[in-house]
């Protein structure tokens, strides 16, 4: 796959001295689905309003669909579709009049079946007269989409698509931001949910603090979360793992206190009872054992305590 | 300038235009009534007593005056509201992530301010006519000073709505300051009218400039040369384009 976004070493400090991203580096493919994942003021929102021209990086650069978004703006935006977290709407116009003005805005010539494409595809041809100030919470955000999508971006920023949305509507979002996907689009999501990024993202990056921590395949992700840690709590120090050994892959942690050994939950053989039937015939005496199941959720919140701690 | 430059200051000057029609009734019908009332309190009571100025029955001098007034005040309130308005509901945001230059977004803001504040312009001069003969003596030149002051005005709106923070301050430079200087710069008399000092304080008044060369184009004479009416136009335009220049490069109020 090519790439369609490269971020490079960017950062913003605001006016007030606040560094909001402190040297970002990323690369989108086209066609996937990233889910950028961190607490509340983690720099999200900050880093896709500099991709989309809302915010002015300090230092870095960005190109989108080959294009630099500062020295040619133009092409860059062009290829992006945005929907912000608020919902910010020209409450007095009618839906089709407001998705009409967003394409000619991004320069295209007015098309109106494709208009009411996208219309038909957020089930919003049947309010396509209605002003938006008569439309609920859910239907503003497809309007919105709707927007983003009316001058065929080939990336499509959610930002926080199911923030303060109920349930259902959370379902109905997921779906259609699986519709969309189909049609080609790149599409890049923001959210401090870690299930919605479990259950959409093609790839998920974590964001704390201005800092990427972690950008890697949910599949990989979800590999890890099929697994457990076995930890072995040792009577007595060694020094290195034994030879004998070797056929578990085991770790040394805690100074040569304890064994790490990873396994897979599904598999027919863990290997458990044979590691610490092992251990008993080298004479390794242990006080304790437990295993732990690492999940996403696991890894964010020690990331982010990592993060504190240093 | 390519296609998709011009599809896009269409579709920016449409939308303005369409936002105007939703209060049509009410945009063009208050200054056809409001010049009305002009007419009957000045024209009518005051003009009855006084009858000429300069040489011209007072109820006819007073139109070059009226047209500016209600120029100036549509053109800042139009420019302002058309851009402040985006800031305050946040929908802003579309505009800023458009490709679309700065000279593109002036240009579509700018310009459909400017041609409701025309309209408006013409339609208090089209009223003045059912109450008074107007003579207009350079007919190109009074178009065109219209033109060249409703671009001015709403340049400065356009400023105005973009440094404003709240519907406040969009208001107190109308108010506050527009209003009284077109008031005190003979929107409704005669520099000479006026006794020392006051005579000489008034030519501060940038206003008095721009009205003594409107009624320049009507009667022929003004207050002041017509040279140097133009001068404070340029002189005003150049200020306005200086200062949106400097806005859109360091993204003041409107970037992050």
């Amino acid at each position: 796959m090519a790439s369609i976004i490269e971020i490079s070493g960017l950062t913003k400090r605001y006016a007030s001295g606040f560094e909001a991203l402190k040297g970002v580096d990323l690369t989108i493919e086209e066609g996937e689905i990233f889910a950028l994942l961190g607490p509340n003021g983690a720099g999200k929102t900050t880093m896709i309003s500099i991709i989309c021209g809302i915010a002015r990086p300090t230092g870095g650069t960005i190109n989108v669909a080959g294009h630099d978004i500062i020295r040619d703006y133009r092409g860059a935006r062009t290829a992006i579709g945005l929907v912000p977290q608020e919902l910010s709407t020209d409450q007095f116009e009618r839906v089709i009049d407001t998705v009409t003005f967003s394409r000619g805005l991004f320069g295209k010539a007015r098309n109106d079946a494709y208009v009411e494409k996208i219309l038909r595809d957020l089930s919003l041809w049947d309010k396509r007269n209605s002003k938006i100030l008569e439309l609920s919470g859910g239907m503003k955000r497809r309007v919105m989409i709707a927007k983003a999508l009316s001058h065929e971006p080939r990336v499509l920023f959610l930002d926080e698509p199911t923030a303060g949305v109920d349930v259902e509507l959370r379902r109905d979002m997921w779906k259609l931001i699986g519709e969309l996907r189909q049609t080609g689009v790149t599409i890049i999501l923001t959210t401090h949910y870690i299930e919605e990024a479990e259950e959409m993202a093609d790839r998920v990056g974590v964001i704390n603090q201005g800092e990427l921590m972690l950008v890697e395949d949910k599949t990989a992700l979800m590999k890890k979360l099929g697994k457990k840690t076995l930890t072995v709590v040792l009577a007595d120090p060694i020094d290195a793992v034994p030879p004998d050994l070797a056929e578990w892959d085991v770790t040394l942690g805690a100074d040569g206190h304890e064994i790490e050994y990873i396994f897979d939950t599904q598999a027919e053989r863990t290997g458990v009872s044979s590691l610490l039937r092992r251990l008993g015939d080298l004479g390794i005496g242990y006080k304790d054992i437990n295993t732990r199941q690492s999940s996403l959720e696991d890894i964010f919140v020690s990331l982010v305590h990592q993060e504190k701690a240093a | 300038m390519s296609l998709q430059n011009l599809r896009a200051i269409s579709a920016i000057y449409r939308f303005e235009l369409h936002r105007f029609r939703r209060t049509l009734l009410t945009g063009l019908l208050v200054p056809v009534i409001t010049t009305s009332l002009y007419f009957v309190v000045f024209g009518g009571a005051i003009g009855s007593r006084m009858t000429e100025v300069d040489g011209i029955p007072y109820a006819a001098f007073i139109v070059p005056g009226l047209i500016m007034m209600a120029m100036f005040t549509e053109s800042i309130f139009n420019a302002s509201f058309g851009i402040y308005m985006p800031k305050f509901t946040g929908t802003i945001y579309e505009l800023l992530s458009a490709p679309v230059s700065a000279a593109e977004t002036i240009i579509a803001y700018v310009g459909a301010a400017a041609t409701k504040s025309l309209i408006v312009g013409m339609i208090i001069f089209l009223t003045a006519h059912l109450f008074v003969d107007v003579p207009v003596a350079h007919p190109f030149a009074m178009v065109g000073f219209m033109v060249l002051i409703a671009v001015s005005f709403c340049l400065f709106g356009f400023i105005l709505g973009i440094w404003a923070q709240s519907f406040e301050q969009l208001q107190v430079i109308p108010l506050l300051l527009i209003m009284p200087m077109t008031f005190l710069g003979g929107a409704f008399y005669s520099v000479h009218m006026l006794a020392e000092p006051w005579r000489t304080v008034t030519l501060f008044n940038p206003i008095v400039y721009l009205i003594s060369g409107f009624r320049w184009t009507f009667f022929g004479r003004g207050d002041v040369g017509i040279e140097f009416s133009l001068i404070f136009v340029a002189g005003m335009l150049a200020v306005c384009l200086a200062i949106i220049g400097w806005i859109f490069r360091t993204g003041y109020r409107l970037k992050k």
